[in-house]
């Protein structure tokens, strides 16, 4: 089963709760999916490091081929391109490497190199598998790596987890396409509600099933609750606001593996979630 | 000599608008017939690139100079590799700024930023 972790910004718990559901269980692959920040494999210090670089392709125009039609130039829809003084400019940085230009030339003046953005690594804890994408800082945009770190886990164990990125653009939609379950990590704040709405709002347009882990809760009042309770959304755990999980989480020690009242927590996070996802139908329309 | 500035609106008493490649309009003002006349910017609704599209379109209507109170890399790249002159906004006020040009008292834009990339700016 699939388990992917959003959240609406950064910091609201996505990896304290990914991390500890892949130690509790009792053999799972992690996946850190939050490629331009990645923090899994701090917590797990994988062992047996392997890594792989992952590139694009990017469009090289050939000037003596290049008839100066400007096809290429009007049918970019990300702008990459711009025609000066008889010679095609390629702003790399921009291309998403879509190929429309390549397909569309009339002369065949494009030929296509790799340009390295990054790199999927590879690692072991204990009764956890880590992979981790790292995007190159200052690339535009992490989904290449995203989808190289999800293409090859056919035959994965039975429990993944995937570590999304905050917030609801397209990287996020790329971690979450395939999974099974979403768990979404809120805040107790008026703040963590409109964050939690954002990929609430996302997960209900993908048609995941999906539930909420209420993070940092403290005495009185927890907005993001009772927004769970108005919209009907499943809430399938709730984490105190701890200093000894603090603790714990600021020296980048697994709570699970550490300390029983935790491993009791997210062992039962972990039964909600592997019950929840297993419904073929979808449990939150 | 042809020049091109980012304005807010199509009339001769509108302000400098503070983005390059998402401006509205470009007044473009002749200095030797001192005629202006607006050109739409069709860059403004780009998801991405706007000032690399906004600079092709100042490449391709033969403008020689532009006044901006800033521009971002990927235009500037279009803009140089054109040898388009880039001269910093004094103000808001697009008659000073002409003014400015006139009396060759406008500074040459050097800050450069590295561009918004969908993340605000102004």
């Amino acid at each position: 089963m699939k388990v992917a972790v959003l959240s609406g910004k950064g910091g609201t718990g996505k990896t304290l709760v990914s991390v500890n559901l892949a130690s509790v269980a009792k053999e799972s692959l992690y996946i850190d999916c939050d490629v331009e920040e990645p923090n899994g494999h701090l917590f797990f210090k994988p062992k047996n490091y392997a890594s792989e670089s992952i590139a694009v392709k990017i469009p090289i125009s050939d000037e003596k081929l290049c008839s100066g039609c400007r096809k290429c130039v009007e049918f970019c829809k990300f702008n990459a391109l711009a025609f000066i003084i008889n010679k095609l400019i390629v702003f790399e940085n921009v291309c998403h490497s879509c190929g429309g230009c390549i397909l569309l030339c009339p002369e065949h003046a494009f030929r296509e190199k790799d340009k390295p953005i990054g790199q999927v690594q590879y690692g072991v804890s204990e009764n956890v598998t880590v992979m981790t994408g790292v995007l190159n800082p200052g690339e535009l945009s992490g989904v290449p790596i995203i989808k190289k770190l999800l293409q090859d886990i056919v035959n994965g164990p039975e429990l993944i987890m995937i570590d999304c990125p905050p917030g609801s653009a397209c990287i996020v939609m790329e971690s979450i396409k395939d999974a099974d379950y979403c768990i979404l990590v809120a805040e107790p704040t008026l703040f963590g509600v409109h964050n939690l709405n954002l990929v609430y709002e996302l997960v209900k347009l993908f048609k995941k099933p999906h539930g909420v882990i209420l993070n940092k809760c403290v005495e009185g009042e927890n907005p993001a609750e009772k927004f769970c309770i108005e919209k009907d959304i499943k809430v399938i755990g709730q984490i105190p606001f701890d200093s000894a999980l603090g603790t714990l989480n600021s020296n980048a020690q697994i709570s699970v593996r550490e300390n029983k009242k935790y491993h009791d927590l997210f062992s039962s996070i972990l039964q909600v979630v592997t019950q929840e996802g297993s419904h073929e139908t979808v449990t939150n329309p | 000599m042809k020049v091109a500035i980012p304005v807010d609106d199509k009339s001769m008493s509108t302000s400098v608008s503070q983005s390059f490649g998402r401006t509205p309009y470009y007044l473009i003002y002749d200095t030797d017939s001192k005629e202006s006349v607006f050109l739409d910017n069709s860059a403004i609704a780009s998801q991405g690139g706007a000032g690399i599209k906004a600079a092709q379109t100042i490449v391709d209507s033969n403008i020689n100079a532009i006044i901006t109170p800033q521009c971002g890399e990927n235009a500037a790249e279009v803009l140089k590799t054109a040898n388009i002159k880039l001269y910093k906004t004094i103000n808001f006020s697009v008659q000073d700024n002409i003014c400015a040009l006139n009396d060759g008292k406008l500074p040459v834009l050097e800050d450069i930023h590295p561009g918004f990339h969908g993340h605000g700016g102004n």
